[in-house]
């Protein structure tokens, strides 16, 4: 199965690189832009055929590496 | 006093900790490579700056896993001193063997240059040599400094004296929430600083205000 992972900023934590990409985007003619927060997406390919093992699988391996759960928060995408 | 300095892919403050162990204690450190899966016998560890794994993922994030340092936190919680230096500090962070994270610098830029700090603490085996209050300087070089936890964290570490070192009020490099540099574990043997007092330990460097940590160091565990 495939996992697709989007790590993000946890509501409330300083984002200066959202804020920076606001910035240009207003400078660059988009006045509407509100508040922008960026993050990361991991892709995933797991060699597991049950969805919901597949996503306790990811969701343990973002809690241990691929989050820092102080200051970040997951959401787990599982497709076949 | 015996020292060990660890050596992770991309440290590259690994030989100023050491040249400034070994001037203090006049005994060279032992370096030992991330992948050892012991420490030998020491009586501190210091976790230099750099960028180990190339800050992949997140800062410290992979140096975290490393054999090495599964060692160091059981010892930790034995009673070894530790002392993370910048990289160091992110390490210990993302270790769990201090409380918050580092962020990105508040201003996006990568800050190389002094900062006046002060000495809030002078209560610990890394602070016994300076005086609560003192105003000194050390260096920051870091993009990645900006000490971030939430504010029951903060009124903690600070309730409890853990807060070692503080930017000076106007002197914050990197937007670190309540100008904290430096903050202690619970069992005060683990200090995580994001300056780095190994840069001034020599006046040929341009300062000597980094020598009493290594000397409080050396006085507390000699």
């Amino acid at each position: 199965m495939k996992a697709r992972v989007f790590v993000t900023l946890k509501n409330g934590v300083l984002d200066p690189q959202g804020k920076a990409i606001g910035h240009a985007l207003n400078s660059l003619g988009f006045p509407g832009v509100g508040e922008v927060r960026q993050g990361k997406v991991i892709d995933l390919e797991i060699a597991e055929r049950d969805e919901s093992k597949a996503r306790a699988s990811v969701e343990q391996m973002c809690e241990k590496l691929l989050a820092n759960t102080v200051i970040e928060k997951y959401e787990i995408e599982i497709s076949p | 006093m015996k020292s060990a300095v660890v050596v992770f892919p991309a440290s590259n403050c690994d030989r100023d900790a050491a040249v400034a162990l070994e001037q203090v204690t006049g005994q060279k450190p032992a370096m030992v490579w991330h992948g050892e899966s012991e420490l030998p016998d020491v009586d501190v560890v210091v976790l230099p700056g750099g960028f180990a794994h190339g800050d992949y993922l997140r800062c410290g994030a992979m140096a975290a896993l490393s054999a090495v340092m599964r060692d160091i936190k059981a010892k930790a919680e034995k009673g070894l001193t530790v002392l993370g230096i910048c990289n160091g500090f992110q390490v210990l962070t993302e270790a769990g063997m201090l409380p918050g994270a580092l962020m990105r610098n508040a201003r996006l830029k990568f800050v190389c240059r002094p900062v006046g700090i002060d000495v809030q603490e002078s209560q610990s085996v890394f602070s016994r040599k300076y005086e609560s209050g003192q105003r000194i300087s050390f260096p920051v070089a870091n993009g990645i400094g900006n000490y971030f936890a939430d504010a029951e964290t903060l009124d903690r570490l600070e309730g409890e004296g853990r807060v070692v070192f503080r930017y000076a009020d106007d002197d914050n490099p990197n937007g670190s929430l309540r100008n904290i540099a430096g903050i202690l574990n619970e069992k005060r043997n683990v200090l995580g600083l994001m300056p780095h007092p190994e840069r001034v330990c020599d006046p040929l460097l341009g300062g000597t205000d980094g020598r009493a940590l290594f000397e409080s160091l050396f006085e507390s565990l000699s």
